[in-house]
């Protein structure tokens, strides 16, 4: 038993073993207490090591190889053929890695910030972080079930106890829209079991399935992971849970639970359903370019800084979807993986720019307590390092070339160009629209004269958030520079996904 | 010469990026020592490239530098395509570029963003570098991005104005409309060729020309046409084409040197540098020469109008830069591309130049801008005095001087294109657009030389009491852009325009090579042009333009104003420029606000949240009323529900097999 064999394994069960040990131990104190800074180490040294491991997976990770790699697979339950199983390919790791990535910047951010229950805090952090690899690794039906469904748990906790005023109705309605749609799920795979005769989620791509069948599972999980994506006009619960949530919450939502719709769909309806994703892929794409476009025109009118850009998340995650979808309209050779491969960056890259706007929006909070954009004004006189991060960051979420958010959305563009001009014109429409709204809300909340006492008392980056906020710049901007070998770790993958789904069932 | 090239372009990224982050730690001096060093050795090198190309003989170098990224075929590069037109014009920006940080110097001495503003005009250089020597349509739309956040950032220097960071977002804004063709126009080129690479899709230029698109259903066009025009609309952010330029007067908001290296001298050419880079495509479509041209007419002319009634110092000059735009469109559409190229190049030397005096009479007004508060500085700056009258005469093509030559020959290109032959309709609009434009371009040029060195001093006693020459950071930087200004043209013209100075870079179809023609049936050198020139109604009109800004404002300063009185209408629809402000800023930004209200309010608020989600909790919540009675605690019944539910269940699983 060696590390490199049971890697995925270790990913998730670090933080959550981590966690538990925070919550074993507990604490009265209050987050000056010295109790809270050991509580706070541990957390940040289990991340850090969770992220130090992740590394293995990138630098082990062959790229010109088809299938699963890290496979772990032990007997579960064998009476109905579940699985421990593991494995991961060029469509997960990446996903992977931001999770690690992206934790300790979390509780880094959260060093401070969460005076209620510091241990508790963190802990709910560490054992999200292992649910999330869990179901970014996991093979088997049921161990993907039970890892997503065990991920809402943490995430409930985090904004019903550490949330804002309306924190309740904010995590009822987060709670029942995905719980709803992960049921059909669950009914989807035990349909799922009867015709394969095991869990294992790559078997379920072999199964003989009807058409009928076909788009009723893609209807269940349509609706599981539209909700995640979530896509129009599931998205309503999107904007509260992220205006209660504390900034770390709504960094993990916003950067990788989000991820979960993006990759259900690839990892499940693509392979599984291929004639299904087919009938519906028209519809996908409507929906997809109504978030482009609708959401964009909403996102112009917020006055939430956190509606604001969780109504940019859902447009960006528009991206995705589409990209997704598109193959079926393509004409010609080429295109399908382009659009693909540019949905899965979209999907890295939205997890560090929304994760970085979010933690933007968390520094002026935790000063000024404050969401509302009217609130703000002239920042840059008091903050002028954090406003070049703030810039800097919205010019990442307009889709500026040389930053992580052009990448997938060119790519995306690009590729729906090849099927139908009008697709790509309204695709395109995030150049204004995204400009549009991140760059008024920036001239609003950064520029201009001093605008209010609140303002001026304002102190510039502490140590903590100039550390964070720099890391996820030197990543959006190398990712901008140079999206290779991101791109090189999927194309293979990629490639061998669009041959299944090409291989109809029917 | 990789090495060359990656040297021209890191160091001016390598000077910003210390200027930056590091410019308390390295001060002021540091600061601008740096940048300068930078931009200095991009500069000193680009002459270098610039003398291989042309005298060493040297050939067109298509580099790749790494590969950004390469999916589903298609290979995403980094590298360089140098030629003769791209060493033209990396000497052209990085000359103006030094000028400009040596000029800085002086302009923003007591401005508290001094390293910053180093920084982001040397960043500026490095992404202009990029534009001009991509290789590719990939690095092309990244230089193109980057020069226009870095215009955002540079107009909106002085973030605590609120008209400065009003001007910042409308242009980045509006130039994204722009980018949105553009965009387009880049998936459409790889829709037909799958490829980024310039040389490749060139080669396969041909084949493009052959295929249609049909963007509505039954109307098949011309893959070609469809490219060329989404890619020009880009060109017309960029370049600030009618009606996409509304955001080039508003940038004035910015400090003037950037005014003069952004917003005249270089990125605002971008848009003509990339058509004339793209005629090998260009030239497969006469059908979208023909909406450059027609823009560019409309450009040259009505932009030059709007120039007449300004009356801040910088304005006049942005309009100016408008309508010689619209000249170097017009000459793009017109199969003339040299021409464009050289009038680009002579623009630089001499619109930098009216700038840079520009900012200096600024300086010595103490940040006055308003003409009419001018008057009489000629005898107070000499120096500013002089270059502004070689800059002014230049741009009104005085012969001899540099745009006189490049003016001159563009308006015989429009004259002599085929054109005349091929759509008589354009060939008058551009013919007379160009031809009058002169004489308004006569008009306000010197109403504004009149009114600001001329004439009675009508500033205030605090202010004439101080005026004096501006230092020598300033001057300097003058004195040698008018150098330029006034002798570039008559050096080269005949080796740029008839000496095949561009050689493969630039494609012209036989047919449409006017220049070509106009050197063999015209040109007899630049003294020949010169001594022609008084015969010519391009001439006479320029005179009769300076002749009656000096007539109407420095000896009858009354004409003017009853010209105001008696046209009031014009004047109110010049005043408010043609009412295109209006459409973009209540019209289209106006109308996606209220749009995106409503969706939010009427569609997310009432309908998603208050009518499906709250609406089906309050359902439920009346439905839970009922069943809760079934609740009743007794096990036989809940017993009995699951057994239902099971059987439901099952039932379902079956009659889906």
């Amino acid at each position: 038993m060696s590390l490199a064999t049971h890697l995925l394994s270790v990913l998730i069960w670090l933080p959550i073993a981590g966690g538990i040990a925070l919550l074993l131990i507990g604490d009265e104190g209050d987050a000056g207490s010295s109790r809270a800074g050991i509580m706070r180490m541990t957390a940040l040294i289990v991340s850090v090591a969770t992220f130090v491991l992740s590394i293995g997976l990138y630098t082990g990770f062959d790229s010109a190889a088809t299938g699963m790699q890290f496979v772990e697979r032990y007997g579960w339950i064998p009476a109905i053929n579940v699985d421990y199983y593991l494995g991961v390919d060029g469509i997960s790791a990446p996903l992977i890695l931001l999770t690690t990535f992206i934790t300790p910047l979390v509780v880094i951010a959260g060093w401070d910030s969460s005076r209620v229950r510091p241990a508790q805090y963190f802990a709910a952090f560490l054992i999200l972080e292992g649910l999330m690899v869990g179901v970014f690794s996991a093979l088997d039906g049921i161990l993907f079930y039970v890892f997503w469904e065990f991920m809402l748990v943490p995430m409930f906790l985090i904004i019903g106890v550490w949330g804002g005023e309306r924190r309740i109705y904010a995590t009822l309605k987060f709670f029942l829209y995905t719980f709803l749609g992960s049921v059909l799920m669950l009914v989807a795979f035990i349909y799922l079991y009867g015709q394969a005769g095991t869990f294992d989620l790559l078997a379920f791509a072999d199964a003989p399935l009807t058409l009928a069948a076909q788009k009723l599972i893609f209807l269940a999980f349509l609706i599981a992971f539209a909700v995640k994506v979530p896509m129009w006009p599931v998205h309503t619960w999107l904007p509260d849970a992220h205006v209660e949530a504390p900034t770390g919450g709504s960094v993990i939502l916003a950067a990788i639970m989000l991820k979960m719709g993006g990759y259900g769909f690839v990892r499940l309806s693509l392979p599984i359903v291929p004639d299904g994703s087919a009938y519906f892929a028209g519809l996908m794409i409507g929906l997809s370019l109504i978030a482009v476009v609708y959401i964009g025109l909403v996102a112009l009118m917020q006055k939430d800084m956190k509606k604001l850009i969780a109504y940019s998340s859902i447009a960006h995650m528009g991206f995705v979807t589409l990209g997704f979808f598109l193959l079926w309209y393509i004409n010609g050779d080429s295109g399908a993986a382009l659009g693909m491969s540019g949905g899965m960056v979209q999907m890295v890259s939205h997890g560090l720019i929304s994760g970085a706007m979010f933690l933007c929006v968390g520094v002026l909070y935790d000063r000024v307590h404050s969401r509302q954009i009217a609130d703000y004004g002239g920042v840059a006189n008091t903050m002028p390092v954090f406003a070049a991060f703030m810039v800097l960051f919205a010019m990442a979420n307009a889709g500026l070339p040389g930053t992580s958010g052009f990448v997938g959305e060119f790519m995306v563009i690009v590729a729906s160009f090849k099927a139908n001009f009008w697709i790509a014109f309204l695709a395109a429409s995030t150049l204004i629209l995204g400009a549009a709204y991140t760059l008024w809300m920036v001239k609003r909340v950064v520029y201009g004269e001093v605008a209010n006492d609140n303002v001026a008392a304002l102190e510039d980056l502490k140590g903590r958030e100039f550390l964070v906020l720099g890391i996820l710049a030197v990543a959006v901007l190398l990712l901008g520079v140079w999206p290779a070998p991101l791109v090189d770790m999927m194309n293979v993958t990629i490639e061998q996904l669009l041959e299944q789904v090409a291989a109809s069932k029917l | 010469m990789l090495d060359y090239y990656l040297i021209i372009v890191l160091s001016p990224l390598l000077a910003a990026i210390i200027a930056g982050l590091f410019g308390k730690q390295i001060g002021r001096t540091g600061a601008h020592t740096v940048t300068i060093l930078g931009v200095g050795v991009a500069c000193a090198l680009s002459f270098v490239v610039l003398y291989q190309m042309y005298w060493g003989g040297a050939p067109a170098e298509n580099i790749s530098v790494y590969t950004w990224a390469v999916t589903d075929g298609l290979r995403m590069e980094i590298g360089f395509l140098v030629d003769r037109l791209t060493a033209l014009m990396m000497v052209v920006v990085t000359f103006v570029s030094l000028m400009v940080h040596v000029y800085t110097i002086g302009y923003m001495h007591d401005d508290p963003g001094y390293q910053r503003f180093f920084s982001y005009i040397s960043l500026f250089t490095f992404a202009m570098l990029m534009l001009v020597m991509a290789n590719n349509f990939l690095q092309l739309f990244f230089g193109w991005e980057a020069v226009g956040l870095v215009s955002y950032l540079l107009i909106g220097f002085w973030y605590k104005r609120e008209t400065a960071i009003f001007a910042n977002l409308k242009a980045f804004l509006v130039n994204r409309v722009g980018d949105f063709g553009f965009l387009l126009g880049i998936a459409a080129v790889v829709l037909f060729t799958n490829s980024l690479d310039y040389a490749e899709v060139f080669r396969q230029a041909g084949s493009i020309s052959e295929q249609t698109i049909e963007i509505i259903p039954g109307q098949p066009w011309n893959a070609m046409t469809v490219i060329c025009i989404l890619l020009f609309i880009g060109a017309m952010g960029k370049s600030a084409q009618a009606p996409l330029h509304v955001w080039l007067p508003d940038s004035m908001e910015g400090p003037t040197p950037i005014s003069a290296l952004i917003h005249a001298a270089t990125m605002v050419t971008a848009g003509i540098f990339m058509v004339a880079r793209m005629s090998p495509l260009y030239e497969l479509s006469v059908t979208a020469l023909g909406v450059v041209i027609v823009i560019g007419a409309i450009t040259a002319f009505f932009m030059g109008l709007l120039g007449l009634i300004q009356n801040d110092i910088k304005r006049v000059v942005a309009y100016s830069t408008l309508s010689q735009l619209g000249y170097m469109t017009v000459a793009l559409g017109a199969s003339a591309y040299g021409a464009a190229i050289f009038h680009l190049m002579t623009h630089a030397f001499f619109k930098a130049l009216l700038f840079l005096a520009a900012g200096s009479v600024i300086i010595a007004m103490h940040h006055e801008q308003d003409i009419r508060k001018m008057g009489g500085i000629r005898k107070y700056m000499p120096i500013t005095y002089w270059t502004s009258l070689v800059g002014s005469l230049a741009l009104i093509g005085a012969p001899g001087l540099s745009g006189f030559f490049s003016k001159d020959l563009l308006i015989e290109a429009v004259h002599e294109s085929h054109w005349r032959e091929t759509d008589v309709w354009i060939y008058w609009i551009a013919y007379l657009s160009v031809l009058i434009g002169v004489f308004v371009t006569a008009l306000y040029s010197f109403r504004m030389f009149f009114l600001v060195f001329h004439g009675k001093e009508r500033m205030d006693e605090a202010t004439r009491s101080h005026l004096h020459e501006t230092p020598w950071v300033v001057t300097v930087p003058l004195v040698l852009l008018a150098i330029p200004s006034a002798v570039i043209g008559w050096i080269t013209v005949e080796p740029i325009l008839f000496g095949g100075f561009f050689g493969e870079a630039i494609v012209v179809a036989p047919e449409h090579d006017v220049l070509a023609r106009l050197g063999v049936e015209f040109w007899q050198g630049s003294l020949g042009l010169v001594t022609h020139a008084v015969v010519t109604p391009v001439f006479w009109l320029a005179v009769a333009g300076v002749a009656a800004a000096w007539f109407m404002y420095l000896k009858r300063p009354d004409i003017p104003e009853t010209l105001y009185r008696k046209f009031k209408g014009l004047y109110v629809l010049l005043d408010r420029k043609y009412y295109f402000d209006d459409l973009w800023i209540r019209g289209f930004a106006g109308g996606g606000r209220k749009l995106g209200d409503l969706l939010w309010k009427r569609g997310d608020q009432f309908l998603i949240d208050g009518v499906l989600v709250n609406g089906t909790a309050n359902s439920i919540a009346r439905l839970a009323g009922v069943l809760r009675q079934l609740q009743s605690g007794y096990l036989y019944t809940y017993a009995f529900a699951m057994i239902i539910g099971l059987t439901m269940l099952l039932g379902w699983l079956i009659w889906l097999r």
